[in-house]
């Protein structure tokens, strides 16, 4: 049946067809919606892992007894995950086994924007690179096939614009695959030195025919037109270059890209007059491409950053886009984005961002938004799980330095029990001195709302038993722990007075839902009376002097020409945090009016 | 045939993706090629957002570039401006008579100009409708962005597709009857 389908939807939707058995994953942008779908097929177990490493492991355990497994991520997820990806390189596989990873070329939502191609290679694991939807069906179902053919996890290279992209999909059916038998080989799960050392040699076995796999599979091809110019590339840059140059030129379109198969290369660039290589990040096609001898244009006209669209390819080759409007662009005002109406996060960085004298090192989530305007309340986001760590080490410097300002930690429970967890640990053992601050709202905010250890339900909606923070801490032997309402500006500020004068770690919880969280039945006990009284400007009492306004709240706004506050009624959520600002009481209750 | 590029661009939360995505899939069945690109991650934040269709025989890139839109339909005035540069010099430019602050504007830090609507017009063919007064007088606020999608299948001449089934099969049946008079009143409009 044809249907239009993500990129992510279809790797889904290929995985089981290839009757996946098993699926992992930690949310990211663009990654998310695969496991997301994955979850709706009832034969296939689908889990929420706390985060990439273990959610490969998961896959690695449900490989070697037998199933068919995926694991997904975003790129820098594979960062994290990276430590089992190396030596599961080595031992292969027992069930079939997929890895995606989804870069973000022009980092759409992403704090870098790395290529990885590159872990393909150093890994040493085949590497295909879906185009479109279909092709990234047909890949997710075939590189379970692969795998299980050279015994060798396959990485799944996926891009935003792949991702999330729609386009027309033929799909099929599932095939019932049963699990393979499970017995113990400790020659080849082992990895200890004496079997690593025989596996390595292995590997390059495998290599190689995977490198004569590359050179006739029809995953690799050239597309002949006019010869006067060749294209290679590889996902969906083959559509950006025909978008441009449509029959003008011919490509090599390369969708299985680790290894890369030389003959067919060198057959394609001899067979045209002038050679581009167009690739999203680095050099990858490029640099093997120049060892085969051939001169190509490359990264040295196309950016070596951002997305090769057909407007920049077009730049690139003929030094101009397609003709535009002539207007004042000057008039067209930024549009970040910020902290939702009614944003639990939004008190804490009130009060946070009017301290002196504190280094806030910060995480990733939602609540990276509190290191803009009006809040400042930031001063580094490195990776998830930076926070405490960072903040440990900084406190130490600080101290040798003598210096008077004291370091706050800030994370969300996501990212707590992703990797904020053993940074917690770190400090504690080590004996750090900060106020550690985990904003509690839920949920996985930043990603679309998915569950994680602390909500009391799976990926697929089962309850299960709630990983209270307070008590992870209470295990390391944190002493000062407190959980306050981050909306009562009064309590925040007071346990933050108290908890910045220890000497020892403390751990703040603010413990508040997401505005756009679906609430759960135990949401609905603990928070249900909540949120239900929308405040509103007495225009009376209002007299324009602006304090509200650094509530930085989108359902708030100034009348320049009444000079007078008022409050968008659609969209504010009651949460007071503009009232306890204002010190007229002019912000109040929409029913008391 | 030649392909078709079409931008529907707003504020996270206005509805624009549903709206592209009854339009693609009425594109489909009437037996185009389709592509759809939209970028998730920020858009629930009150940020910009866009959704970009392409259709035609064959639809290579999913995403229009620079000078590359038939038609811009803005869900928000400022919005239109800012994706102008996509348009084609002959494209057509539908803007929703509606307001959203950006931050540096609820902050104080910038004014919302007065003058976009005038400097649209003096470059690009500009219809300006009012979709969320037209989507009242039919019953609910919530169909603001069907009332543009039925702009899109007026100018773009899509009205030959089968839309009411498109819409049957796709919203809830207790929202039918309101989502077809969405339609065809956002072709009246245009
Ligand atoms: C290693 C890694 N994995 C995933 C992500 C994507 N990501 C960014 S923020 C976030 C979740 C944050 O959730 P939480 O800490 O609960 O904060 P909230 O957004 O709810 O405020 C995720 C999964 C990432 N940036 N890095
Ligand atoms: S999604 Fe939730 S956590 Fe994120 S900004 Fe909105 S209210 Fe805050
Ligand atoms: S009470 Fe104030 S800060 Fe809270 S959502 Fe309403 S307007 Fe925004």
């Amino acid at each position: 049946m044809k249907k239009l389908l993500t990129g992510n939807e279809a790797v889904a939707r290929g995985a089981w067809e290839a009757g996946v058995h098993f699926a992992a994953a930690y949310p990211g942008t663009p990654s998310t919606e695969i496991l997301e779908n994955l979850s709706t097929y009832e034969e296939v177990v689908a889990e929420w892992a706390p985060n990439e490493k273990v959610a490969l492991e998961s896959a690695i355990g449900a490989s070697l007894a037998g199933g068919r497994a995926i694991a997904s991520m975003k790129h820098v997820g594979l960062n994290v995950a990276a430590d089992p990806l190396f030596t599961f390189a080595y031992t292969g596989v027992n069930g079939g086994t997929v890895i995606v990873s989804a870069d973000d070329p022009g980092m759409f939502s992403s704090q870098d924007e790395q290529d990885n191609r590159n872990y393909a290679k150093a890994a040493k694991m085949p590497m295909l690179e879906p185009a479109n939807s279909q092709e990234a069906l047909d890949m997710s179902k075939l590189a379970f096939e692969i795998s299980e053919q050279f015994d060798a996890p396959v990485l799944l290279r996926m891009t935003t614009r792949v991702c999330h992209s729609k386009s027309i999909v033929e799909s099929g059916e599932r095939a019932e695959i049963p699990l393979k038998p499970y017995s113990r080989k400790i020659n080849k799960y082992v990895a200890v030195p004496a079997v690593a050392k025989v596996l390595r040699v292995q590997l390059e076995d495998k290599l190689s025919a995977l490198r004569e796999y590359a050179e006739t599979t029809p995953l690799n091809f050239a597309e002949y037109h006019d010869k006067s110019i060749g294209v290679v590339c590889s996902g969906v840059c083959y559509h950006y270059a025909k978008e441009v140059f449509g029959e003008n030129a011919s490509y090599l379109k390369l969708g299985f890209t680790y290894p890369l198969p030389p003959r067919k290369i060198a057959a394609f660039c001899r067979s045209v007059d002038k050679l581009y290589v167009i690739e999203e990040n680095d050099p990858y096609l490029e640099e093997f491409i120049r060892t085969l001898g051939f001169d190509v244009f490359g990264k040295d006209i196309f950016p070596a950053y951002d997305e090769q669209t057909p407007e920049v390819i077009r730049q690139a080759v003929y030094g101009k886009m397609l003709p535009q409007l002539d207007y004042e662009r000057s008039k067209v005002t930024p549009r970040p984005p910020a902290l939702c109406a009614g944003c639990p996060h939004r008190g804490f960085f009130y009060e946070i961002g009017r301290r002196k004298n504190v280094m806030i090192t910060g995480d990733i989530g939602c609540y990276t938004l509190g290191s803009g305007a009006p809040f400042y309340g930031l001063d580094s986001t490195i990776c998830m799980g930076a926070s405490i760590s960072m903040g440990h080490g900084a406190a130490k410097m600080l101290a040798r330095a003598n210096s008077d300002i004291k370091v706050v930690s800030v994370l969300g429970d996501s990212t707590f029990f992703h990797s904020g967890m053993t940074s917690l640990l770190g400090s504690a053992y080590n004996g750090g001195a900060c106020v550690n601050v985990i904003l509690d709202n839920r949920t996985t905010g930043m990603t679309g709302h998915q569950d994680n250890p602390g909500t009391g339900y799976t990926a697929t909606g089962e309850p299960v038993t709630v990983i209270n923070i307070a008590d992870v801490a209470a295990s390391f032997g944190i002493r000062h722990i407190r959980t306050i309402d981050p909306n009562n500006l009064s309590e925040v500020r007071q346990t933050l007075d108290e908890f910045l004068a220890l000497d020892e770690p403390s751990v703040i919880i603010t413990r508040w839902p997401c505005a756009l969280k679906k609430f759960s039945a135990e949401d609905k006990e603990e928070f249900g009376a909540i949120f239900i009284d929308k405040h509103t400007v007495d225009a009376d009492k209002c007299i324009g002097c602006r304090l509200c306004m650094k509530a930085g709240c989108p359902a708030l706004s100034f009348d320049t020409a009444q000079k007078k506050a008022q409050i968008d009624a659609a969209a504010c959520l009651g949460c007071g945090v503009c009232a306890q600002l204002c010190n007229k009481d002019a912000i109040v209750k929409a029913q008391e009016v | 045939m030649e392909t078709k590029s079409v931008l529907l661009v707003g504020v996270g939360g206005q509805g624009t993706i549903l709206a592209s995505k009854l339009l693609t899939i009425g594109l489909m069945q009437a037996g185009y090629d389709v592509k759809m690109s939209e970028i998730h991650g920020m858009s629930q934040r009150g940020g910009s957002v866009s959704s970009q269709v392409r259709y035609g025989r064959v639809v290579e890139s999913p995403v229009v570039e620079k000078g590359g839109a038939d038609i811009l339909v803005s869900f928000e005035l400022m919005e239109a401006l800012r994706w102008l540069e996509y348009l084609k010099p002959t494209g057509r430019v539908i803007v929703n008579d509606f307001r959203i602050a950006p931050m540096p504007v609820i902050n104080g830090d910038m004014p919302y100009p007065d003058d976009i609507l005038q400097t649209l017009q003096q470059v690009a063919d500009v219809s300006y409708i009012d979709a969320a007064a037209i989507a009242r007088q039919i019953g609910s606020d919530r169909v603001m962005n069907i009332v543009l999608m039925g702009t899109i299948i007026k100018s773009m001449d899509l009205d030959s597709i089968d839309w009411e089934s498109i819409i049957r099969e796709n919203v809830k049946p207790a929202f039918v009857d309101l989502n077809l008079q969405a339609i065809a009143a956002g072709m009246a409009a245009v």
